[in-house]
Parts: structure tokens; C-alpha cells; sequence
């Protein structure tokens, strides 16, 4: 019998794309290939039912391994073209995969109107803190005071919290996860699949090359550890850390709600339409 | 539309007819963001679409409506947006991306004077080399222009026609006059309005190669969800879609988009003559400025000048064996325009054999008159 990765690596990555990927040796890109893989298998989805759109950044180039549909965009777009395709063919799975800056500073705009819409839709992005592909600029979620290729005396803007962000913007489902909690990672991003409307997970990730390197957080292992030490699960009532604390972040599901996603909505619109033409 | 058994009259405006059009060639979703003057054709697609099972959004701008053009396009739908010069320039990088991806869809530019937000609700035809070029890199592209509400929804089915034939975004130029005129419209019964849909792989999915070339230079199309699981990428890609540095591919993919409008040039390359056949003068003119070009050309013949009015109706891939035919046969052509003289410079390049010629602009936010033409024209 095929162990789990072979199995894997059989059912779902492309045998015709040339390995190896893109990434850096230890990047955390590549463990949440993985549990998008292992959550997409645990809920049995057929691959030809699932697209997988992404934008442009490291992250950016996830698709291009997996055999689903997939689309690589334009920088910060994954959400517009996600759109799209899911109005038109609502029965396809549609997940985007994209970079912090590509979901919230380029996408931002999209980012929350696409939550404030609530097309079910599946957002997953990779926090990695930084601009990796381009080579460590500051992103919107670069902590404050942090070392960047553009903020070599320390970056003086604050960061975005990404999943709060989209509990504002009005998301069904929110969630937050790491790449050392990769158990709670794959229940997470199936959770947020399943779900109607619009969820998004916020994956915190490693960038050692770029991010971790200017301020000294060592290698992968032990920013992998860092990532370990500032999760704080969401309480068992529910409630949760302050944010802010000491660089700290609450890991789990932020918010779960139930509303009629957009294409029940229009549903709604197409029928009123007929009987007014009538 | 399939209700229309015989021909219906109606009184339509401009963008009215580029909707009724679009629905007639089998557009089912729509994406748009509102601006002056294209904003009635957003408003009526969200009235008709729902009724026909198909989807309109407004989106947050129109970025994001081009991207959603493009992804209801890769999932299957004939799809279109609608904007004017500013909205334009923001959907610029993701044409870029439905030209190097294939993507059939059709993008309405109903001009207003510019730069910037410029003139709102004056016309202009300032947005003509923006349409050829605006996209980065080197690429071919398809550009229609309106001057009457007839040809608003002719010539939206040839947009769509042209984009899924050809797999190519195909722009339709309008202008602020076109778009907010009313006329009389005789809608073509549907079963006589000839549509093109995009033609579609037959092979078993293992064997499909989505960017293969073959004679036509135009890969038949998959749509997401049909069984044949492939990547799509903005990079420049290998026949099977994955992105390639080598040089032999790179340049091998980009010809081949080339080479596919090279070879529908015949039906791609769409002109109008009136009074041509023994012009000595002859108006070369698009949009709404053709009109006034007409009737300045009729009043010339009645004063006995000879001159006829060619309508570029395809602006790019230029026409350039039409209108170099008619540079052969006068001794001069006027090319008026509500801009400081772009189409007037392809008229120029093409022009081989010293015909003289002369430009008649406006960038005034005002139309060109008749009168002014046909003074053009007694002094040429
Ligand atoms: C319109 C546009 N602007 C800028 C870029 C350059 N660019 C490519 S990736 C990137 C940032 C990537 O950072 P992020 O989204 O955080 O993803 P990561 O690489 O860290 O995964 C930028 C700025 C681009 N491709 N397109
Ligand atoms: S630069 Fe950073 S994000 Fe990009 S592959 Fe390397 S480690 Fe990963």
C-alpha cells in the first residue's frame, strides 16, 4: 500500500511539470501545498471540480504543481478572476492562494469587497511578513520596527492583522493557522472549503531568506519555533488575546457565521427579473 | 432573444444596442465598474442578463471587472465589460493577461476627452493608440469603432464573434455622440444573427495539449470544469501552458499570436466606402465622425467635387490594403478626428505613393461638423 505522501504525490501533483519547485530550501510555501492537498483528499473533492487561482509572488507559483484548473493572475488580482469564474460556473471550488502584499496591499481593495460581497469563495494567504519574490521589501504586514530591504533603519509603518481584517470586511468564515500547527492547518483550510461564502485563512509562514534573515530569526527550524512560541489558541469560551500582544497572534477560527451567499442572492435576482419581464 | 421570430423596431440609443447586441451574440456575463458616458450599458445589462439566466456584477473597479471578465471567460461564458478612457487605462495590465492567455472577451471603450478624468461627457477619439498599445509588451489586438446604433450591435456580434473565433480580447471603440444617440433599430430576427462560439478540444483529456499550435495557430479551448485539468498562466508559456525561459518557445508562442490575426486579416479588417468608386478626394473617418463626413461628402458632389468617405470600422489590425488602395486612386484624403491626429498617422505610414494628405482635427470636446469638413474639402 502507497503511504500518504506517495499516495499524494501520485493523485495530485503534476507528473508532467519538472520538480523541483521554485522555492527555497525550508520556505513554509511548500507546507501548505501540502495541507491544501491532504484537506482537498480529506473531503474527497474530484479534481476536475476544483480551481485553484493564484496571484503573483512566491506563493503566486503554488498552482503551477497541483492538478486541478489552475490560473496564475496578475499581482494582487487572484480574488477579481476567482470571481469570475465562480458567477460563472458556481458549481466549481474555487480557492485563491496569495501573498500578504498580494492580498492586502495591491488586492486590498479586492480583498475586502470580495469578503463584504461573500461570493463562496475560498481565500487562503500565505503570511510570510514580507515581499518575498521581489526580494524583502516591507509589506502591510511587516511588524512595526522590523528590518526590510526598504526599511533598513526599521520599518515604521503598522501591520495589518489579515484575518481581523476580513472579519470586519464581513467574511462567513475566518480563520488563522501556522506552518508549524500543520494538523490544525489541514482541519482549517478544509473547514474553510466546505463552508458557504466567503472564508479566508490566514497562514503565518516562514520567509527565512527574505524576512528572516535581515532580522535575525535564524534558520527555518527556528523560525518555525518562533511561529510555535506566538500562537496562542483561541480560548475554549471563544474569546481571544489581545492581538497586539507582544507579538503574539491567536491561532484557530476567529469567526463562523451563517448568511446567503451571493449567488443565492442572485438566484433571487434572476427570479424577480423573469417575473418582472413577465 | 429567441422569442424574436421576425425583425423588432425599436428606438435605442447607442450603448442600448451595444447590450442588445452583445446578448444576441450570447455575452452572459458582465462585469463593470460606472463612469460617464458608459454607464447605461452597466445599467441595462443588470436588467437584462438576470432575465436571461446569465450574470451581471458590478465590481469595486475595473480592475477587478477585467479579471472577472477574463475568469467567467476561462469557466466558459462569453463575457464583457464597458467603460470610458479612465477605467480603461486601469484594465490595461489584465488585457494584457486575456491576450497572452487566450481569453476571448470584449471590452466597450465609450471615449471622453482626456487626459485623465479630462472631459466627462464631451466626445473624443483621443483613446485609439491606448487601445492599440495600452497593454505591456509586444502583442496583436482587435479594435472595432461605432459611429451608429446600428453598428453598436452589429458590430458587437463581430466583436465576439472575432474574440472567440480568434481567441483574442477584441475592443469596440465608441464615442460619447454614438453612445447617447437614439435611432431607429431594427433588431435581426435571432436565428438570423450567425454567432461564433470558441471551439472546444475533442480529444481525450490525456492527450490535450492547451497551447498547441496547429493551422489555424488558434488552440481549441477548455473550459474549467470539463475534464481538462490545465494551468493558465500570465508567464509566457510552453504548448502545455507551463511557463518557459527558452528562447525557441518564447519566440515560437509569441508569433504564433501573431500569425493567428495575420492570417484572418481578410475578415478581420472591416472598411465602409460611399462614393468612392470614381473619388478623387477621398474622407477617411471612423466613429461618430463618419457621419459628418458623409454628409460633408454628399454636399462636395453636389458642388461638383469629387469626393467619397471610407469608415475604417477596424482600426487595428490596421487596414492597411484598403486604404492603400485608396491612396492609389485620389490625390488626396482627409482624415478628421477628435484627436490631435492618431489614425491620421497610419494613414501616413501606409501611404507609399505620396498621396497628399491632410488632417482636420478637434480636441475641443466638440464634435466635427459637416460644414467643417466639406471646407476642408473645397480647399484640398
Ligand atoms: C503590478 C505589479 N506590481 C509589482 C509586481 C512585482 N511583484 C512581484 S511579487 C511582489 C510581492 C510579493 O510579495 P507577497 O505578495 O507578500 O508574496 P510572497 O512573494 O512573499 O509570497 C511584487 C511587488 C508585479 N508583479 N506586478
Ligand atoms: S523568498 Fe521567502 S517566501 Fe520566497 S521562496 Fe524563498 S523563503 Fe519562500
Amino acid at each position: 500500500m502507497l503511504n500518504n505522501s506517495e499516495k499524494f504525490s501520485h493523485d495530485y501533483l503534476r507528473h508532467d511539470k519538472k520538480f523541483p519547485h521554485v522555492w527555497c530550501p525550508g520556505c513554509g510555501n511548500g507546507i501548505v501545498l501540502g495541507s491544501l492537498i491532504r484537506a482537498i483528499d480529506s473531503l474527497e473533492m474530484a479534481k476536475d471540480d476544483i480551481v485553484l487561482a493564484s496571484g503573483i509572488g512566491c506563493s503566486g507559483r503554488l498552482p503551477v504543481y497541483v492538478d486541478f484548473n489552475t490560473l496564475h493572475t496578475t499581482h494582487g488580482r487572484a480574488l477579481t478572476f476567482a470571481t469570475g469564474i465562480k458567477l460563472a460556473n458556481p458549481s466549481l471550488n474555487v480557492i485563491a492562494v496569495m501573498g500578504d502584499g498580494d492580498a492586502t496591499a495591491i488586492g486590498g481593495n479586492h480583498f475586502i469587497h470580495a469578503a463584504r460581497r461573500n461570493l463562496d469563495l475560498t481565500a487562503i494567504i500565505i503570511n510570510n511578513q514580507i515581499y518575498g519574490m521581489t526580494g524583502g521589501q516591507y509589506s502591510p504586514t511587516t511588524p512595526y520596527g522590523s528590518k526590510a530591504s526598504t526599511a533598513l533603519y526599521g520599518n515604521i509603518e503598522h501591520a495589518f492583522s489579515i484575518a481581523e481584517l476580513a472579519v470586519t470586511a464581513g467574511a462567513s468564515f475566518v480563520a488563522r493557522g501556522t506552518v508549524f500547527h500543520v494538523k490544525l492547518l489541514d482541519k482549517l483550510i478544509a473547514q474553510a472549503i466546505r463552508k458557504k461564502g466567503f472564508s479566508v485563512i490566514e497562514v503565518m509562514s516562514n520567509c527565512h531568506v527574505q524576512y528572516g534573515r535581515r532580522n535575525n530569526m535564524g534558520d527555518p527550524v527556528t523560525m518555525m519555533k518562533w511561529l510555535r512560541d506566538s500562537a496562542k489558541n483561541i480560548k475554549p469560551d471563544g474569546s481571544m488575546d489581545s492581538e497586539s500582544e507582544g507579538g503574539s497572534f491567536t491561532i484557530g477560527v476567529l469567526a463562523d457565521l451563517e448568511k446567503p451567499d451571493y449567488i443565492e442572492e442572485y438566484a433571487r435576482i434572476r427570479q424577480k427579473a423573469k417575473e418582472l419581464k413577465q | 432573444m429567441a422569442k424574436n421570430k421576425s425583425p423588432e423596431k425599436v428606438l435605442l440609443q447607442g450603448n442600448e444596442a451595444i447590450v442588445e447586441g452583445a446578448l444576441a451574440a450570447g455575452c452572459r456575463f458582465f462585469a463593470g465598474y460606472p463612469i460617464t458616458p458608459a454607464s447605461e450599458i452597466s445599467e441595462l445589462m443588470s436588467v437584462r442578463l438576470p432575465q436571461l439566466d446569465g450574470t451581471f456584477i458590478q465590481m469595486e473597479d475595473e480592475i477587478a471587472s477585467m479579471g472577472a471578465i477574463i475568469g467567467a471567460s476561462l469557466a466558459g461564458v462569453k463575457s464583457m465589460t464597458a467603460t470610458s478612457g479612465p477605467g480603461f487605462s486601469l484594465m490595461q495590465e489584465n488585457l494584457g493577461f486575456a491576450c497572452i492567455t487566450e481569453t476571448p472577451c470584449v471590452i466597450v471603450n465609450v471615449m471622453r476627452g482626456g487626459p485623465s478624468t479630462g472631459l466627462a461627457t464631451n466626445p473624443s477619439q483621443g483613446d485609439v493608440m491606448q487601445a492599440r498599445w495600452g497593454t505591456h509588451g509586444d502583442h496583436p489586438i482587435i479594435v472595432l469603432a461605432v459611429s451608429s446604433v446600428r453598428d453598436c450591435f452589429d458590430l458587437t456580434v463581430i466583436a465576439f464573434n472575432l474574440s472567440e473565433k480568434y481567441r483574442v480580447p477584441v475592443i469596440i471603440l465608441s464615442d460619447e455622440i454614438v453612445a447617447h444617440t437614439r435611432e431607429i433599430l431594427n433588431i435581426p430576427a435571432a436565428n438570423t444573427i450567425a454567432v461564433v462560439d470558441r471551439i472546444h478540444p475533442n480529444t481525450p483529456p490525456e492527450w490535450f495539449i492547451p497551447y498547441e499550435d496547429n493551422s489555424r495557430g488558434v488552440p481549441p479551448m477548455a473550459s474549467m470544469g470539463d475534464g481538462y485539468r490545465h494551468h493558465i498562466t500570465g508567464l509566457i508559456h510552453d504548448p502545455k501552458g507551463f511557463p518557459t525561459q527558452n528562447p525557441k518557445e518564447i519566440e515560437a508562442f509569441l508569433k504564433r499570436l501573431f500569425r493567428k490575426i495575420t492570417t484572418g486579416f481578410y475578415e478581420i479588417q472591416i472598411t465602409k466606402s460611399i462614393l468612392m468608386e470614381d473619388a478623387e478626394i477621398a474622407v477617411i473617418a471612423y466613429g461618430s465622425v463618419t457621419r459628418s463626413a458623409h454628409r460633408a461628402v454628399v454636399k462636395a458632389r453636389e458642388h461638383n467635387i469629387k469626393a467619397g468617405l471610407i469608415q475604417l470600422v477596424t482600426l487595428f489590425p490596421f487596414p492597411k490594403n484598403a486604404v492603400d488602395i485608396i491612396l492609389r486612386q485620389c490625390r488626396a484624403a482627409l482624415v478628421p478626428e477628435m484627436n490631435v491626429g492618431q489614425i491620421s498617422r497610419e494613414v501616413k505610414r501606409v501611404n507609399s505613393h505620396g498621396c497628399h494628405i491632410v488632417k482636420l482635427n478637434r480636441i475641443d470636446g466638440q464634435t466635427i461638423t459637416p460644414d467643417e469638413i466639406y471646407a476642408k474639402l473645397k480647399d484640398m
